[in-house]
């Protein structure tokens, strides 16, 4: 099996989180006692109602009909040719609605929240994929919708910002701390604190306090799901590895979920940003050390006293100093690797996936993208990758037309 | 009888109610910083809370936000203000109660903390997003039980739950007055009252009411109704916006022996 030992390693699943949300020594709830207990009914009413044969079958219509699933798993030919080495597959999650694996996760909370009697929704955003996602349920529930976002993220992802008010939201610049993700989040949080009773926090990662974590990952193992089904169609047999870009880790997650039990290797891809050395990156799991931000220990970017420390990347979607609870567990249990890779080649395989293979990748999918390259050259003929193009990259022209 | 118990129970005998003061430790500078907080300690309040600056302060409004981000510029950390609580301990008898968000406190060892904050002369620790679910991993980590942690009761914590946080609690009970960030405005005292007659029938710990109290007259209708009146963001308001001032010490200090005074008021209970 390959070169990555990563694979020996078991992980059972189904033994996280425990009932507190702990996956291991991650997870958890390290909220004010405000907040308490709005996610102790969160959890109760995501236990209750998520598992009902009712509540699946709408989510799985709205699936189906209206984001348009399953996304297709395109084999990758002539990027695959030029590389001269494994097989690369595509999931086409920016083939979905909206452009990104985002609206998996905002359809199955929207459709809880409405359940649970909410009638307004929040999100954080950062690159803007979560918030238009968030924007685009909230239109199609008929629910008052409030996204935060970094005053920076605006500028760098304003054609995200004009769909959200074209939905109908109503976008909250947040011009504390670095003006990012990070900060959209405390936001969001601030926010919530004072509107808890009648509205619903939609977080778009694995990240934040239980139950947030294993629910996202709920409503995005689809991607996984699918993707298994579709290589054992095309090819017979299970891949070699999967490979996902990883901000907060819920595309990656959604990937990696079904296959967990498999003898298929995983790696996670964060940014480095303008390269380690500089400091000026995003590899939370690479070169940070265990915290608790947002609501769940985990690893984060943080100084010797435990100051959060300012991440950076081109992709305003992995511009985040902290990551899921359940990554931090599986980097520790070596069940997945975790590597990074820099602006400079992130946009290098941006360019090549758009001229090999005519489609424009957002430039946090454009991260795994350059993986895969590497991966796949130096990989046998006979081996298969399978690569989470998780968003489109549409939005990203006026950053990649400033960087070429 | 530790310095918490006495205080509440000199406060009694006085017919007073407890003033208790949030300071950002280390703003606007370190040496400022401690002149006023300890000037604060001399002219009434009656219980200081030294708040340790996190750079992601989720429950914190504008205004200790601000104030936490003047204190990082000025290198502040867990350990500068344990040496300042270490010298406020020399010029005041008042107990002091480190409020913190978590991630300091992990960062610096939840075990060393407990010893480092004792030997400097805490009386009690706050942890804002360290809710009783989570709170074991830190005083499991303690070599003693003299540093009281203190519990949050939100306008939004049931009946039932608030009855199992008690237990656990000591010092005192901050019950946060409404839902929001700190420095929110609006108080709803009738609101808060009822919310104090439930927690007195669960427990026997002095309560004190914190979130959006920022005039003397809030003081007063508060103080009317529970053991002891939080104020933050409001000094924070008042440090902001002198910070070039001559007389800030002086500013703040007044401040406190007003606010003290509307402890003295008290109408009812």
């Amino acid at each position: 099996m390959g070169h990555n030992k990563a694979v020996g390693n078991k992980y059972n699943q189904d033994k996280f989180p425990d009932s507190k949300g702990h996956f291991g020594i991650y997870g958890g709830r390290y909220v004010g006692e405000t907040l308490m207990p709005a996610l102790l009914e969160l959890d109760e009413a995501y236990n209750k109602i998520v598992p009902d044969p009712s509540f699946q079958s709408e989510f799985k219509r709205l699936l189906k009909d209206y984001a348009g699933r399953p996304t297709p798993l395109f084999y990758a030919k002539r990027l695959s040719e030029h590389l001269k080495g494994a097989f690369i597959y595509l999931k086409r999650e920016d083939l979905a609605h909206t452009g990104a694996h985002k609206i998996n996760n905002t359809l199955g909370q929207a459709l809880l929240a409405q359940r649970m009697g909410k009638t307004k929704l929040i999100a954080e955003t950062g690159a803007g994929q979560h918030g238009v996602a968030t924007a685009t349920a909230a239109a199609l529930f008929g629910m008052e919708c409030r996204i935060f976002m970094g005053k920076e993220d605006i500028q760098r992802q304003a054609p995200n910002v004009q769909r959200m008010k074209l939905l109908g939201a109503q976008v909250v610049p947040v011009t504390s701390g670095t003006m990012t993700l990070k900060d959209a989040m405390n936001e969001a949080m601030r926010f919530w604190v004072g509107a808890v009773r009648d509205t619903f926090y939609i977080i778009g990662s694995v990240a934040g306090p239980h139950p947030y974590p294993v629910m996202v990952r709920e409503f995005q193992k689809v991607i996984g799901n699918e993707a298994r089904q579709q290589i054992l169609e095309n090819t017979g047999g299970l891949p070699n590895v999967l490979i996902a870009c990883v901000g907060g880790g819920s595309n990656a997650m959604g990937l990696f979920h079904a296959f967990m039990a498999d003898p298929v290797e995983m790696v996670g891809v964060e940014a480095a940003g303008r390269g380690i050395e500089t400091k000026k990156h995003a590899a939370t799991l690479g070169e940070g050390s265990v915290g608790v931000l947002h609501g769940s220990k985990s690893y984060v970017l943080q100084d010797e006293d435990g100051q959060i420390q300012e991440a950076h990347s081109i992709s305003a979607g992995l511009d985040y100093p902290g990551v899921g609870p359940e990554h931090s567990l599986l980097k520790d249990l070596k069940r997945v690797q975790y590597v990074s890779i820099d602006d400079d080649q992130a946009l290098e395989a941006f360019n090549t996936l758009c001229v090999l293979e005519g489609i424009i990748p957002a430039l946090e999918s454009s991260h795994a993208v350059a993986w895969a390259m590497i991966e796949a050259s130096r990989r046998p003929k006979n081996e298969i990758i399978v690569v989470n193009l998780s968003g489109r990259g549409d939005k990203d022209l006026g950053i990649v037309s400033a960087y070429n | 009888m530790n310095r918490i118990d006495k205080t509440f129970e000199d406060l009694r005998q006085k017919k007073e109610k407890a003033l208790v003061g949030f300071i950002t430790a280390g703003d606007p500078n370190i040496s400022d910083s401690f002149s006023i907080i300890k000037a604060m300690c001399k002219s009434g309040l009656d219980i200081l809370e030294l708040g340790i600056s996190f750079s992601d302060p989720t429950a914190d409004g504008p205004a200790i936000q601000r104030s936490s981000a003047r204190a990082l510029k000025q290198g502040i950390n867990l350990r500068a203000v344990l040496e300042i609580t270490g010298r406020l301990r020399e010029e005041t008898s008042i107990p002091i109660i480190l409020f913190s968000y978590y991630n300091p406190i992990y960062a610096y060892g939840a075990k060393a903390f407990y010893k480092d904050a004792l030997a400097a002369g805490a009386d009690g620790v706050l942890v804002v997003d360290l809710p009783p679910e989570e709170s074991d991993e830190m005083t499991s980590q303690w070599s003693g039980n003299e540093i009281d942690l203190i519990r949050l009761i939100a306008p939004t914590t049931p009946l039932e739950r608030m009855t199992q946080i008690v237990q656990s609690a000591s010092g005192f009970i901050y019950l946060v007055s409404k839902t929001g960030v700190t420095g929110s405005d609006g108080l709803d005292t009738e609101d808060i009252k009822d919310k104090i007659e439930s927690l007195r029938s669960a427990t026997k710990l002095p309560i004190c009411v914190g979130f959006g109290i920022s005039t003397a007259d809030d003081v007063a209708a508060i103080a009317s109704v529970a053991d002891g009146v939080v104020i933050g963001s409001a000094f924070e308001r008042l440090i902001e916006d002198n910070l070039d001032n001559p007389d800030l010490v002086l500013i703040l200090a007044n401040k406190v022996a007003e606010f003290k005074k509307a402890t003295k008021i008290v109408t009812s209970k």
